[in-house]
């Protein structure tokens, strides 16, 4: 097990560097960030300083082995917009993003479990069907039509709900969120909705699936034999079976929702790194891109490290040997 | 004469399907007395294995027990709510599979499928039911059992899988065991071996053994009694002795026909003509007539009932006469 992260970790180290080089060169081509930061009417002069101030001067590989042997020290670089490490700017808006996130893959296990087993027990019930038939909408309407429908409901409507913003963060062990006060609490409510819909939906079908592959199977008429209540043979026997593909999409999914919040935040305003991304996307700031990515890559790497792991507690055939003899 | 552990009386298992009805189990009758052993004998899809699920209340829908009694111990079980049955099930009445690699839960230790099946249906605390599981798989022979119980199925061979579900059939002390083919996915050494364990077992706690099997040869050297099933029903009962030296059913026969020996080695097997019919689509009168060299016109005439008592033939041209 030890070689076995160890292994990995030397693996995410590798592709971080290739993800670092690829990004770096990748926005370079895109356009010239100075066009956009300096003033149309600026002189030659003041051009010059700009791209000296930035290091745009220096030619494009000494301007990337500048950035590893930063990157080496924890320095991602400054904000070309901002003008303060990106790795701050981010970290800023990190955790209403990871909130919601966190949220939203929640609400998909908490609702899109119970709901796919039952759809998968009684496979032929009215209930059931009418669960796959949401799920078929779950996954097909698209993310910012189900967003600007929820505020139109809940927010305009009825006026149940908040559509912009965090509300009141409360704190709690020095976190601040908004899960900790009522009114964060409805401000979460729908943009975690809106952003869980779709996964909702994937692990009901997921659920289903392996609710129906499992429960004809010889181990369930045999935990049936041995006098086990029924309870028992699903929650146990079959669930813990139907648990090793949902963990994998799961953990999947988490990267995903962080890393692809971005319509969802932009519909409700929420201020994440989402929309920071955008943002400096469209500003051409690339210390900002650039930490941003390896940050995504990063979190993709501890979320398959930790479903890895997960999965040889599920699965006890799967042996985390050193893999690769 | 005593009372009988399970007696089975003109059971009915249908499974009702959208291509029509299929009478799986139809009017099968037999008994089976405390420390005895009955093999019941048929080939894929004679009901057999059905048979054994509607004793044990595990007849799935579209199946349904629609005629006949299951008295066990002299109670009626068929018909009884899911949680009486349940409280039978794996305690009074257990059961083995066919496919050691298939009956136990891959992702939960050994231990945990041996206590549950315990506690299921006693009051104990995990300790001691734990070491009543150890205590179990010693019983079946399986080296250092300590250790195994916290070992998962994939770490066992077939044959060990085999022995642990049946120490798990073992471990309330059951009145009656229902064996579906359980030496046919092992390998032969190991299936002599894992007969001669059940027998063992079964005569010394005295429990009553039901062996369903597609092979005459296992249940010859095995069981006291033999109920040959063809189409859902049972064609010929008796004594292993009777039913293997003087077969009343062309049936019978013919398995016991196309068994290979040591004495006819070299001469081409003996086979029985055709397969066995569709059982959505059973031809008039006796089932096997299409089959049998013996058919005349009166055998599709009606269905032919069962003759005899104790040894029974359901043939109106049998080879031996019973009565």
């Amino acid at each position: 097990m030890t070689v076995f992260i160890i292994r990995r970790l030397m693996q995410s180290a590798f592709v971080l560097l290739i993800m670092s080089l690829l990004v770096f060169f990748g926005v370079y081509a895109i356009g010239d960030p100075v066009e956009i930061f300096i003033a149309a009417d600026a002189d030659q002069i003041e051009r010059e300083r700009a791209m000296q101030a930035l290091g745009l001067d220096q030619p494009i590989w000494a301007q990337y082995g500048f950035f590893l042997l930063n990157a080496m020290r924890g320095d991602l670089g400054r904000s070309f917009v901002f003008n303060i490490p990106s790795i701050e700017l981010i970290l800023q808006r990190l955790p209403a993003t990871l909130e919601l996130a966190a949220c939203a893959v929640t609400l998909s296990v908490l609702v899109g479990i119970p709901l796919g087993m039952y759809a998968g027990y009684r496979p032929q019930s009215r209930i059931a069907k009418a669960i796959m038939a949401t799920s078929i909408a779950g996954f097909s309407l698209p993310t910012f039509w189900v967003g600007l429908m929820l505020i139109l409901v809940f927010a305009v409507q009825l006026g149940w709900l908040p559509s912009t913003g965090r509300g009141q963060l409360g704190e709690f062990l020095g976190i601040h969120s908004s899960l900790f006060t009522l009114d964060g609490l409805a401000h979460l409510l729908l943009p975690a909705f809106n952003l869980a819909l779709f996964n909702i939906s994937l692990v009901i079908r997921l659920t289903r699936a392996g609710m129906r592959e499992n429960m004809p199977m010889d181990y369930v008429k045999f935990a049936r034999a041995k006098g086990l209540t029924q309870r028992r043979v699903v929650f146990v026997h079959v669930l813990k079976n139907i648990m090793i593909p949902v963990v994998t999409v799961i953990g999947l999914e988490i990267g995903q929702v962080i890393a692809f919040a971005v319509v969802t935040e932009t519909i409700f305003a929420w201020p994440g790194m989402g929309k920071l991304i955008i943002d400096s996307i469209n500003r051409l700031d690339r210390p900002v891109i650039v930490a941003y990515l390896l940050i995504t890559v990063v979190m993709f790497i501890v979320i398959n490290l930790v479903v890895d792991i997960l999965y040889s507690i599920l699965d006890p055939r799967v042996r985390l040997a050193d893999a690769g003899h | 004469m005593t009372e009988a552990t399970l007696r089975v009386e003109s059971l009915q298992t249908h499974f009702f399907t959208k291509a029509g009805i299929v009478k799986a189990v139809d009017d099968v009758s037999f008994s089976v007395a405390r420390g005895k052993i009955l093999g019941l004998v048929g080939e894929s899809g004679s009901g057999k294995t059905v048979t054994g699920f509607s004793i044990m209340g595990l007849v799935d829908p579209p199946g349904r027990i629609v005629g006949g009694r299951i008295l066990f111990n002299g109670q009626d079980i068929v018909g009884l709510s899911e949680d009486r049955i349940r409280e039978i099930r794996g305690n009074r009445i257990a059961m083995i599979f066919q496919d050691p690699m298939m009956t136990l839960n891959p992702v939960l230790k050994v231990e945990t499928q041996m206590v549950e099946a315990i506690r299921a249906h006693a009051d104990i605390d995990r300790l001691t039911a734990r070491n009543r599981a150890r205590d179990a798989l010693g019983q079946v022979g399986i080296p250092s059992p300590e250790e195994r119980l916290d070992a998962y199925p994939h770490q066992f061979s077939g044959g060990m899988r085999q022995r642990v579900a049946i120490a798990i059939a073992l471990l309330n002390k059951p009145d009656l065991i229902v064996a579906d083919e359980p030496t046919t996915a092992l390998d032969v050494t190991i299936q002599g071996q894992i007969l001669y364990e059940i027998q063992k077992l079964a005569r010394e706690t005295k429990t009553a053994l039901i062996w369903i099997t597609h092979d005459l040869s296992v249940v010859a050297s095995l069981a006291d009694e033999i109920c040959v099933m063809y189409a859902g029903r049972i064609v010929e009962r008796g004594s292993v002795d009777e039913v293997l030296d003087r077969p009343a059913h062309p049936y019978t026969a013919g398995l016991i026909g196309s068994v290979p020996s040591r004495n006819a080695k070299g001469t081409p097997l003996v086979q029985i003509p055709g397969v066995m019919p569709s059982l959505l689509n059973l031809p008039s009168g006796c089932a096997f007539r299409q089959r049998c060299a013996r058919a005349d016109d009166a055998c599709a005439a009606a269905a032919p009932e069962p003759v005899g008592a104790r040894r029974q033939v359901r043939c109106i041209h049998p080879l031996t006469e019973v009565a």
